[in-house]
């Protein structure tokens, strides 16, 4: 099976390729669209500014490559905003992979919402066999509504879409590389599909 | 709901774990990698590295510690010391940390802060303080703790926050190392004054310390170093009697 990672300047690269390393298997961190489309699945991390994260994606003609994968593709954390319509962060257009608004957390909590917290609503094979209530590592300010593309939610001052999936699209906005055997259960069933 | 963290710090002297009394006379505490292993298996929520020698000799952190942790364990790190550049903080981001944590250099140059949460996000950025009283001020101290600054801890972290900060980490020197219990009443005032997480860090000794820093002292956070390292307290233990109180807690 060849697992690709995508290259860019807002990946957590290192975190997912040892969270790949774990079930033995070696990705292949790469930013070219040739190589993405002849892997079976396609992981687009995400630890940064979507605003210069989208300009690095169009500049390297990443964000045309992406929406064109048919390949079972997961983003992670950013990954997942990138992957909505438009984020209020620094008013970025984003992928439309998703028709989703991504929105700054209301001040009436603490911003980010960094920490574990838990998941509910789980639907679909990215969530199977993973028990109501579990907790996942998050670490983010803005969040994307929910929708009928949400497969798990999450409470943080608003009810959010803590995954969501269209069809071969998966996203996650917690850190499945960092959420202990939970998060880890999460990646074996992405590389199951 | 979002649980509340139990953070094992890692201080790192030469490529081992110590644990100073005050900051001072270090003790060897072990093998990093060792010690991380043990604290994810026990239901560490995060773990934080500092590389305590780091600004005093000029030393940057050392990259294959944070390599060798990241391959390791499948929770969430921050690493600091001595990071006192966008491009410092990049290698360790690269080499698996999930936040980096600055503090002289922000004191120094504030406008890092600024220019890091524009580069990775204000998530990415904690801002550690390490604050003592001094006369009914608490001030905030640099190299170490050992060099006073002119800076007001309150006036700091607020500052911090609207420069860009994720979270503060702040440690209170007077408390640190005495086991007698955290800064309740400056992290109560802190977090009143912010609203981003506040980990508590410096006091830690007892169960009861952890139930009053999150019910009294209202942190998000309780960070402790020796007690973990020598196994006075297990951190399961720790959390189920957290959660006993009505904390919530990961447990699983």
């Amino acid at each position: 099976m060849k697992i690709a990672i995508i290259r860019y300047n807002a990946g957590n690269v290192r975190s997912v390729t040892n969270a790949l390393n774990r079930f033995g298997v070696e990705p292949i961190v790469t930013d070219s669209a040739e190589i993405l489309n002849s892997c079976d699945k396609v992981i687009f991390p995400g630890v940064g500014e979507a605003s210069t994260a989208m300009k690095y994606l169009r500049n390297k003609g990443l964000d045309e490559a992406i929406r064109g994968i048919r390949a079972p593709f997961l983003g992670i954390c950013l990954g997942l905003q990138l992957m909505c319509r438009h984020s209020e962060e620094n008013d970025t257009t984003c992928l439309d992979i998703f028709p989703l608004e991504v929105k700054k957390f209301p001040a009436r909590d603490k911003i980010p919402h960094m920490g574990w917290n838990n998941i509910n609503d789980l639907k679909g094979p990215l969530l199977q066999n993973i028990a109501l209530d579990s907790h996942l590592y998050f670490v983010h300010s803005y969040y994307a509504e929910v929708s009928e593309n949400t497969v798990a939610t999450t409470n943080y001052i608003e009810a959010f879409s803590a995954a969501l999936q269209k069809d071969n699209f998966y996203a996650i906005q917690s850190h499945p590389e960092k959420s202990g055997d939970v998060g880890q259960k999460i990646l074996e069933n992405f590389l199951s599909l | 709901m979002l649980t509340k963290r139990i953070i094992p710090c890692l201080d790192i002297k030469d490529g081992r774990t110590v644990k100073g009394i005050n900051f001072l006379d270090l003790k060897d505490a072990g093998d990093p990698v060792a010690l991380a292993s043990r604290y994810a298996a026990d239901l560490a929520d995060e773990l934080v590295f500092l590389d305590i020698t780091a600004t005093v000799e000029f030393r940057k952190t050392l990259i294959h510690i944070v390599e060798d942790v990241a391959r390791e364990i499948n929770i969430p790190f921050t690493v600091g010391g001595g990071v006192s550049s966008i491009k410092d903080a990049s290698a360790l981001l690269d080499a698996g940390a999930e936040k980096i944590a600055i503090n002289s250099a922000a004191v120094r140059n504030p406008g890092l802060i600024d220019d890091m949460a524009l580069e990775f996000g204000s998530q990415a950025v904690v801002v550690a303080i390490d604050s003592k009283l001094m006369g009914d001020e608490d001030i905030v101290h640099v190299r170490g703790g050992r060099t006073p600054t002119e800076r007001k801890t309150l006036l700091w972290v607020k500052e911090a926050e609207n420069r860009g900060a994720g979270e503060i980490l702040l440690t209170s020197m007077d408390h640190d190392g005495t086991k007698a219990g955290f800064a309740n009443d400056l992290n109560r005032k802190v977090g009143s004054l912010i609203n981003i997480p506040i980990i508590a860090s410096g006091g830690g000794g007892e169960m009861i310390h952890f139930e009053d820093a999150f019910l009294i002292g209202k942190s998000d956070a309780a960070l402790a170093a020796s007690i973990f390292h020598y196994n006075e307290i297990g951190i399961t233990d720790l959390k189920k009697h957290l959660y006993s109180k009505g904390i919530p807690m990961r447990l699983s």
